[in-house]
């Protein structure tokens, strides 16, 4: 029978837990989840794993992964992995945060931390909006975007221009390696995963601080279908931010 | 053949699996899951195209999907 | 052998070897007088000792470190002032609420807002009453000389970790910054780590394990309410002070801190002088030590209560003795910095009862 040859070719990784998320349809949290899963498993780093977790829809990161894991308030995390590394520095250490987390309440943390070339990893999600408290506005909210906060759409003259956080991350000394890929598609989901194992390894490695974001979509507080909110990241967001490497000390700089 | 096995209590019936399948198989079946969800699936009539490129789970959120692949018998074997 | 050894070191140099010979081997700094001396010296002799010092971005930051740290079972511990302290209280409500142990000092500045670099008290509520957001305690050491700032660093160490709660070493900028000789020791049977059956250092051969402060599911939040009081309240056997000269006092001082010494040379002068008057100093300020207290109401003394503040331990004064005593307040405003002879005069009228 061929059946007995069968061979499972895709199941979960052990890290990540056999049980349901509570993200909605659609939101890439979860490929996330996986993609930092595989990673500690294949650098075996798995059982020595320390997660910080972060404010917003992920707090419940230390839910899903199989790992030890620590709660920071809104936005400390680099902080909070910082104290952590001080005090297990042959342990894996990583914060995964949003983009309201990182990019607006924790910008004075994730600059510094990378500054000072902790040897922690930051997993970057960046959907554009603050997810889990209804989809207001934030710091990566693109121009004309709508949210709660910003009903007729993200002004520039008001608020800004939306922030690149790699970009910034990348300028800082500390740096190792800084990235941005994207979730929405099985090309760019491969090469997040390529980008996620270099950031972490800038901590197995002792080379510095690694950085990856990834853009996602959340296609509740988009208002959109999940098919809709995916192509999004293709025809909104990766125009405003590019993927590539931005920094990478093995190659000699930004790319 | 390949084929893939969705676990319909975890489907959140997002379907971005069927945006990345190369032979089209994938769609929304008329079923509810215990959360309310439409799951995806591939009718059994067309499971036979699936090559376990496994693109699918690697998009699935939810890790909803398993994929099995059966080897192709080389000469020699059995 | 140690014990013989005597030196002369600033209050800010003292709390820091304490912390070093309680095997602290994490600290986190960031510069705001009158406790600058602390960062510093971690800097060059925490490495020695084996540690980490990090100066951090912000008070947020380093407060936020130490809750990483503590959250691994390793003996840490941040400084700060009053202005800086507040910026501390986020991490430390979560630090309570996770049941993370952790030392926090401060020296004591002059406010509201930026205030002064002078000594004052004003941080009595912020010490005592949580401080933060939401429903917590810290036990709080409140040392009055040299000495005691290193005794009760060390001892804040062993009360972090008995009960897996934050301990708040509330001085002043004269306590911080005034040199005085003191006598260190080294403490027997400690390790720089507790906590082996709940701190994180990876799920290698066991379960893993989390350490936060979000409690959403039905009853869970009560629980661990329920569970911080029943812990706030074993604290309660912690609480201790001193008691000078009270036994055939008519009169209790009720001081703490450099308040507490400084009142205490006014006792000194004023039993000289044949007044029945005594000293009641807190030392810790969180639990408050009702009981000897009460006990010292209920042999019929009166009791002045003087701060450097307007006004904030003597509530917990008031509490303490309520059924039987009330307590007069004299305040001395942050900015001005008190002689024993500023105490004589208020001293002498509640003894003579005006």
């Amino acid at each position: 029978m061929s059946e007995m040859n069968e061979k499972l070719v895709f199941d979960r990784p052990k890290a990540v837990i056999d049980r349901p998320t509570h993200y909605c349809p659609g939101c890439h949290h979860g490929v996330a989840h996986r993609l930092v899963g595989e990673l500690l498993e294949e650098l075996g780093v798995f059982e020595d794993t320390i997660l910080v977790s972060s404010i917003g829809c992920s707090v419940f990161l230390y839910n899903y992964l199989n790992v030890d894991a620590v709660e920071a308030p809104h936005g400390r995390a680099p902080a909070v992995a910082t104290g952590v590394k001080a005090a297990r520095k042959d342990n894996f250490v990583f914060a995964y945060q949003g983009d309201g987390d990182l990019a607006s309440i924790g910008m004075a943390e994730i600059l510094h931390a990378a500054n000072r070339g902790e040897k922690i990893s930051v997993v970057f999600v960046n959907n554009t909006v603050y997810g889990m408290t209804g989809g207001q506005m934030a710091p990566t909210t693109l121009i004309g975007q709508r949210t709660t906060t910003c009903p007729s759409g993200r002004c520039l003259e008001h608020e800004g221009a939306p922030i690149r956080m790699t970009e910034i991350i990348a300028g800082l000394g500390g740096t190792a390696f800084a990235a941005r890929g994207s979730l929405d598609n099985v090309k760019n989901i491969r090469q997040a995963k390529k980008y996620m194992r270099k950031a972490f390894e800038c901590q197995t490695q002792n080379k510095g601080f690694g950085f990856v974001e990834l853009l996602s979509a959340c296609p509740t507080n988009w208002k959109m279908t999940p098919v809709q909110a995916n192509e999004r990241i293709q025809t909104e967001m990766i125009p405003y931010f590019p993927l590539g490497v931005y920094k990478d000390t093995d190659e000699g700089g930004a790319c | 053949m390949s084929r893939i096995a969705v676990q319909e209590d975890r489907c959140k019936g997002c379907m971005l699996c069927s945006t990345v399948c190369p032979v089209q198989i994938i769609v929304q079946s008329e079923r509810f899951n215990q959360s309310g969800y439409k799951v995806a699936e591939v009718p059994a009539e067309d499971m036979e195209k699936c090559t376990g490129c496994t693109s699918c789970a690697l998009i699935c959120p939810d890790l909803a999907i398993r994929v099995y692949r059966t080897p192709k018998k080389k000469k020699g074997d059995e | 052998m140690s014990k013989t050894v005597r030196i002369f070191v600033k209050g800010n140099e003292a709390v820091s070897r304490g912390a070093l010979a309680a095997k602290c081997r994490c600290f986190f700094g960031y510069p705001i007088t009158p406790q600058n001396e602390i960062p510093e010296f971690m800097s060059s002799e925490m490495p020695k000792a084996g540690g980490e010092f990090v100066q951090a971005e912000s008070e947020v930051a380093a407060a936020n470190m130490l809750l990483g740290a503590g959250a691994c079972g390793v003996r840490a511990m941040t400084s700060s002032s009053s202005p800086g302290v507040s910026l501390k209280q986020e991490a430390i409500s979560y630090m309570a609420g996770s049941e993370i142990p952790a030392v926090i000092v401060n020296m004591n500045r002059g406010g509201p807002g930026l205030g002064d670099i002078g000594p004052a008290q004003g941080d009595y509520y912020q010490s005592t009453r949580g401080g933060g957001h939401g429903d917590y305690r810290l036990l709080v050491l409140a040392p009055s000389t040299g000495q005691e700032a290193y005794d009760m660093t060390i001892q804040a160490f062993d009360l972090a970790f008995k009960y897996r709660n934050p301990v708040m070493v509330l001085g002043d900028a004269i306590l911080g910054q005034m040199k005085e000789p003191i006598t260190p020791w080294i403490p027997e049977n400690i390790e720089s780590e507790g906590g082996e059956d709940w701190r994180l250092d990876g799920a290698n051969g066991r379960e893993k394990r989390l350490i936060k402060s979000l409690f959403l599911e039905e009853g869970a939040l009560a629980g661990q309410n329920q569970k911080l009081q029943a812990k706030y309240d074993a604290m309660k056997e912690m609480a201790d002070a001193e008691l000078f000269d009270t036994e055939d006092a008519e009169l209790v001082v009720c001081a703490y801190g450099s308040i507490g010494r400084i009142a205490k040379s006014a006792v000194r002068k004023l039993r000289k002088e044949g007044k029945k008057v005594g000293l009641f100093r807190p030392k810790t300020l969180y639990p408050f030590p009702e009981k000897p207290l009460l006990k010292l109401a209920k042999e019929g003394k009166r009791f002045l209560t003087v701060e450097h503040n307007l006004g904030q331990m003597v509530d917990d004064v008031r509490l303490a003795i309520r059924t039987v005593a009330d307590s007069d307040f004299f305040p001395i405003y942050p900015g001005n910095l008190p002689t024993p002879d500023d105490f004589e005069e208020p001293i002498l009228k509640s003894l003579e009862g005006k």
